[in-house]
């Protein structure tokens, strides 16, 4: 039934993205985002569009598992393009096209609506590129260090990577965990499948409690387990694998630059994105 | 009823980097009437296998018949299905989820059998909780986290048996239990088989149990069936299955030790059949004028 998480799902590869520092992927990807914000035209999009089609290249990951991400968010984006395309108002009433009480559909909707589902696609996309190409735990690595500079403001930082890196762990296992509850409870004659949304709601009880019984147990075993290891937080620990800062990153980074400048440069020649509308009407 | 499978495959994740074949072309038929074990290592194919006997696992390949169930055709009746092969999953107290005993056993009952009425429903969840050995009256309004591990086990089963499957299948159920609860458990077993439970499969490792219990097993390697036959055919093949991996009963490896020694034994692999041939040996020997 949950068999589609690739959100967080590592790909193993050998590639020049995988070999990246994960703090530089992590600066990567937050400067990625900022040029997806950036971009005002289409033009814009479509530059950011072919860099990310030249990462995913770089990166040896199937074209398909970076699509599939998207599947998870799909209705999101679907509704945020409803309301977009119904509630956007547009000022010049020349490009009204369609109106019925207070639902107004102009070509500045439509507009509005393509540019921001594309900016939702790459934004995800982008990030999935970075889930598909970094192990959790170096994930986790990368965020702790970038936030080291926390500790000063006694921001508990080690604490917050441990968190997260044993939530990461804990996805796979709580997932098959699901699985097999939802298959006894089936077995036992559970519909999940049929009914409103309110007796879907409903069928989950029987999964959601006893999954939720099971990770305070699991939660309960580990804590006993760190403790027994003698876990005693963050002070005096060394790290095993040690991140090491290198030309591919200074390279990966300069090259983000340039995309950044080329949207604004883009964004400067070729104007906000309703400018479209001119050429055609 | 009885179950026919022939040419079963499955790939758990077909199409994907990740993708793994579990069964590989897999021929069994299990009569009605049978105590049947399913003995294999861990990947073996074994879990995927019964899962695919009420459809918990959709067939993809091969045919697999069940009773007058035919699992490969799409307009099969799967929910009826799944009322009459009752599944246990390996650690099954882990699936309890109600506030009460009482309620958890009828949850299986309230989705089979919406037309039933109160009062038989009732009845029929006491009957399932006394069947699996717990006192009714003490545990029915009690929460399940509140019982012992042993105690929620049989809770759980009883949540299974209680729409009266008429095949019975279990995967590991005495795994993590004390001798004494794994004796209780199998006794258990065959106290409801042969009434409205006409037949059961177990899936376990311990061979022991196995010999003791069955009357018949097949074992499980990458995929397919590779032996099939009664505990006592099956075991005299010791030395193929500790290559396969597996382990025997403890009869076995006597049997075999004395094979070493020059010593041919014909056994069912039980311990009482073995204690009595040895002993029977033994006084043909002389073995008892040595003793005085």
């Amino acid at each position: 039934m949950i068999n589609d998480v690739t959100f967080g799902q590592y790909y193993p590869a050998k590639s020049f993205v995988h070999n990246m520092d994960p703090r530089a992927k992590i600066v990567f990807v937050i400067a990625y985002i900022v040029a997806v914000f950036l971009a005002k035209n289409f033009f814009g999009l479509a530059a950011v569009t072919l860099f990310l089609i030249f990462i995913v290249f770089l990166a040896r990951v199937p074209f398909g598992s970076v699509l599939r991400s998207v599947k998870m968010i799909l209705f999101l984006i679907i509704f945020s393009a409803i309301l977009n395309l119904f509630f956007y108002s547009s000022n010049d009433e020349l490009h009204m096209l369609w109106q019925w009480k207070f639902i107004r559909i102009s070509w500045e909707a439509i507009i509005n609506m393509i540019f921001i589902s594309l900016r939702l696609f790459l934004l995800v996309m982008g990030t999935s590129v970075l889930m598909l190409t970094t192990m959790p735990v170096a994930l986790t690595d990368g965020i702790e260090s970038l936030l080291t500079p926390l500790k000063w403001i006694r921001f508990p930082v080690h604490e917050l990577a441990l968190i997260m890196s044993i939530a990461l762990r804990f996805i796979p296992t709580l997932t098959d965990e699901t699985n097999r509850i939802i298959a006894a409870q089936k077995a036992r004659g559970a519909d999940f499948e049929t009914g409103g949304l309110i007796k879907r709601a409903k069928a989950m009880i029987p999964v959601l409690v006893p999954l939720l019984v099971s990770a305070f147990r699991r939660a309960q075993d580990l804590g006993d387990a760190m403790e027994a290891r003698c876990y005693s937080g963050a002070k005096g620990r060394t790290k095993y694998k040690k991140l090491v800062f290198t030309w591919r990153d200074l390279l990966g980074l300069l090259v983000l630059g340039g995309l950044i400048t080329g949207v604004v440069f883009l964004n400067i020649y070729f104007g906000g994105k309703f400018d479209i509308i001119n050429y055609f009407l | 009823m009885r179950i026919v499978a022939k040419g079963l495959t499955y790939t758990y994740s077909a199409k994907s980097p990740f993708a793994s074949r579990a069964l590989n072309g897999v021929d069994l038929t299990v009569e009605e009437g049978e105590f049947f074990g399913i003995i294999g290592h861990t990947g073996s194919g074994k879990s995927t296998f019964v899962q695919h006997l009420n459809a918990l696992i959709r067939l993809t390949d091969g045919s697999l018949k069940v009773g007058e169930y035919d699992l490969a055709d799409k307009k099969c009746n799967f929910v009826e299905l799944r009322s009459k092969v009752g599944m246990v999953f390996q650690y099954p107290e882990y699936q309890l989820f109600a506030e009460t005993v009482e309620k958890d056993v009828a949850f299986g009952l309230k989705n089979f059998r919406k037309e039933m009425k109160q009062e038989e429903r009732d009845a029929a969840v006491k009957e399932a909780i006394e069947t699996v050995g717990l006192d009714y009256a003490r545990v029915k309004d009690k929460s399940p986290f509140e019982l012992s591990g042993g105690q929620k086990r049989r809770a759980a089963i009883a949540g299974v048996i209680v729409t009266k499957p008429e095949i019975l299948i279990l995967d590991e159920p005495a795994a993590g239990l004390d001798p004494l609860g794994k004796k209780e458990l199998m006794e258990l077993l065959h106290s409801i088989h042969g009434g409205w439970c006409k037949t059961i499969v177990i899936v376990s490792h311990d061979m022991d149990e196995i010999a003791e219990n069955c009357t018949r097993a097949a074992v499980f390697s990458e995929g397919k069936v590779v032996m099939e036959g009664p505990p006592a055919q099956l075991f005299r093949h010791t030395e193929e299955l500790l290559s396969l991996g597996l382990d025997v009963p403890v009869t076995a490896k006597c049997a075999l030790l004395l094979k070493e020694r020059g010593i041919e034994l014909e056994t069912d692999f039980t311990c009482d059949d073995f204690a009595h041939k040895v002993l029977a040996l033994w006084k043909a020997e002389g073995g008892i004028q040595n003793d005085q």
